[in-house]
């Protein structure tokens, strides 16, 4: 241990002088006391008035620290991050009809996006064609509805799809959705090894967090699965799973809570991959990751230093991973809905920019900033313009991208990167304990962690401990703002297109291939009953999202929510 | 005569939208201040919430939705409760709700729209202020 940043002899004089400082301090409080009774993150980690080299003097640069694309990966996970190409500013998209949103698209291309990141509507989400009886109301309301191989030709009419990533955040169908972005993409004469993006696929967090439910834990891994499985061997650059902490943030988890959750679910698709015989090498290198950036400015930051520390050492040292390429937690951010009023709304632009600079000085690989009307609805150009403009004022006026890791050695922020990683290895501990994160579900353990943090904060901001401008303090009324509106007569339209589409189908061809998807998902999971190709072949011969579905449905029953609170 | 009993209460989440964040703390803090809770769980049709509402017998429903289908799913729960002879249930809502959408839910019978930043204490004593156990009939 030869690497220890400072010298014993130095640590001594500084402990030394440590203390002389604390009395002034003590001395200066009893003539002004301090503003708040206690002082905490808003995860609500108390913190110390100052750090100083004691609470680092263990460290070990080497080890703990190191260099931006080594090992541990704590400084970044490229070696040149910035300096030679800035995060994806990749906007989350989705409004209305397939048409709609791929105008959405083109318009934020236009204005420099760098990337695309697609929102689908929640029958989508739940695997439900616009026709469903259970869609009612929704259609394009929350995202963009796809229920057809067509819709997603609109989708991405114009778009070069070889040459920009997509991010699809699509859970329970995920398999169904890809399969239907690889069709479609053939159709137009791309080459899937060539196509690049992400689909979310991660059901882990949904019994956690986002609640888009479908089928039981067990079948929806077998799922998660096959598409690694497939994306191994034939979308070779593709992200399998996104693994995501936001929607457990969101959920009113903790920094620590959405850290040590979201390692963890990490942790159980690597190791049902390898169970079903995938070498850790060949898949890991394709799973990423998603974090909220919320508003505790240096809690954000050290988490996500903390990620990626964590993240390395486990793929090392838990899953003997060999190359360096397996053990980067490389990121998506998205800067936290959560935090943002529907009371003055344009200071959600100044929480937004807080939070987006707490992503670059994390070190994202993309970056979704909210928009300050998405309170209340989908964004309007104007206010989707605003958020993407705030990255790129971030990335090409402020001058955060021209170094890398800028806040490494910061006393304070190195300190709260060990605590955020010791106190996430706690639950990880935990969670062993408790025999996975399946086992954990199914005794609601995350959910009502999760639920007693929620609502601890709602309490702290009833009581003004917590503070949140224009709510509790400079309280404000909800002004009307100028919205986009999602027409109802779109469902009807989009209901009706469906009709005509499923009118136009040789219905033997189709019939053949979801029985052979059915076939599979009877079957044992081995790659002969990957899900994957019967899909691109279903999708091709006219299934529509939801028959895709319903043989998931049927074949590995439904999942609902346990309701707890 | 028996004690006036203490009020029950059904959190319901219609539609798709799986943001429970909002119903699950208001749920905790309705128990807390004293109320009988019972929580359906997402992804609820109206059918399945004014059967539940029935069942359970509840005096007030809390309808939380962020998904902006409310157009659909809350007028369909009023006509449901109408339909079936409990339309004395007080029912309120929380969650997004465009300004201009709040007068027409009123209108429809909703008695109480709750939006983002409203405080517990506040809907605590609203129902408190507004609520009564609902007379059963004999049969």
């Amino acid at each position: 241990m030869g690497n220890k940043i400072f010298s014993e002899s130095a640590i001594e004089r500084i402990e030394q002088e440590y203390k002389e400082w604390l009395k002034d301090y003590e001395k200066a409080l009893q003539k002004l006391p301090e503003r708040l009774e206690r002082f905490s993150t808003v995860s609500d980690m108390e913190v110390k008035p100052l750090y100083t080299p004691l609470d680092i003097k263990n460290k070990d640069y080497l080890e703990e620290i190191g260099f931006p694309g080594r090992y541990p990966f704590t400084r970044g996970v490229q070696t040149t991050m910035y300096r030679a190409r800035l995060w994806t500013m990749r906007m989350f998209a989705g409004l209305g009809t397939a048409e709609q949103t791929n105008e959405r698209f083109h318009y934020l291309i236009n204005h420099g996006e760098t990337g695309l990141s697609t929102a689908f509507d929640f029958p989508t989400l739940m695997g439900y064609d616009t026709d469903s009886p259970l869609a009612r109301g929704e259609c394009g309301r929350c995202g963009v509805a796809i229920d057809t191989i067509e819709d997603m030709q609109r989708l991405f009419a114009g778009i070069n799809l070889e040459e920009v990533t997509t991010s699809m955040t699509i859970n329970p169908p995920a398999s169904v959705i890809w399969a239907m972005y690889i069709a479609n993409a053939e159709n137009e004469g791309y080459d899937r090894k060539k196509l690049g993006g992400t689909i979310q696929n991660d059901c882990l967090k949904e019994f956690i967090a986002q609640k888009t439910l479908m089928l039981p834990p067990e079948p929806s891994l077998r799922l998660v699965v096959d598409t690694v499985e497939f994306g191994t061997r034939e979308v070779p650059r593709w992200n399998t799973i996104s693994i995501s902490g936001y929607h457990i943030r969101e959920a009113g988890a903790t920094a620590v809570q959405e850290l040590a959750f979201t390692i963890y679910d990490g942790i159980t698709y690597v190791e049902e991959c390898i169970k079903r015989g995938l070498n850790v090498d060949d898949f890991a290198g394709r799973l990423s990751f998603f974090w909220n950036s919320h508003i505790d400015f240096f809690e954000e930051i050290a988490k996500m230093r903390a990620a990626r520390r964590m993240w390395a050492r486990i793929m090392k040292e838990r899953f003997k991973a060999q190359k360096p390429r397996s053990m980067l937690c490389r990121f998506h951010v998205q800067t936290a809905g959560c935090s943002l009023t529907a009371q003055e709304p344009y200071n959600n632009i100044i929480r937004t920019t807080t939070e987006a600079l707490a992503a670059i000085l994390g070190g994202c690989q993309s970056l979704h900033t909210n928009s300050l009307d998405e309170v209340y609805m989908i964004p309007s150009e104007f206010a989707v313009r605003i958020a993407l403009r705030t990255q790129q004022i971030l990335a090409d006026e402020v001058g955060v991208a021209n170094v890398i890791d800028p806040l490494a050695g910061s006393y304070f922020v190195e300190a709260l990167t060990d605590r955020m990683e010791e106190e996430a290895l706690e639950y990880i501990r935990k969670l062993d304990e408790m025999g996975g994160m399946v086992a954990a579900i199914e005794k609601n353990y995350p959910q009502m962690e999760i639920a007693d943090s929620a609502y601890r904060f709602q309490q702290q901001v009833e009581s003004g401990e917590k503070v949140i401008i224009g709510i509790n303090k400079f309280p404000s009324e909800i002004p009307p703002l100028e919205v986009i509106h999602i027409d109802p007569e779109i469902e009807r339209l989009q209901i009706e297109r469906l009709h005509q589409f499923k009118e136009r189908r040789d219905k033997v061809k189709l019939q053949k291939a979801l029985d052979e998807l059915r076939k599979r998902c009877e079957g044992p999971p081995c790659w002969e009953n990957n899900v994957m190709p019967a899909l691109i072949e279903a999708v091709k011969a006219g299934a529509t999202e939801q028959e895709c579905c319903d043989v998931y449905r049927e074949v590995f029953g439904t999942y609902t929510d346990p309701a707890s609170f | 005569m028996s004690q006036e009993r203490r009020l029950r209460i059904l959190v319901a989440k219609p539609g798709l939208d799986g943001h429970d964040r909002g119903a699950r703390v208001i749920a905790r803090a309705l128990r807390d201040a004293g109320f009988e809770v019972i929580y359906t769980g997402c992804h609820q049709t109206p059918e399945q919430i004014v059967q539940t509402a029935i069942q359970e017998d509840v005096d007030l429903i809390g309808l939380s939705i962020l998904s902006g289908a409310h157009n659909y799913s809350f007028p369909r729960i009023m006509e449901l409760l109408k339909e079936n002879g409990a339309d004395d249930i007080t029912v309120i809502g929380g969650g997004i709700f465009p300004l201009e959408d709040i007068p027409r839910l009123k209108e429809i019978g909703i008695k109480e729209i709750f939006t983002p930043g409203s405080k517990l204490e506040d809907i605590v004593k609203w129902i408190r202020e507004n609520v009564k156990p609902r007379k059963m009939d004999a049969a």
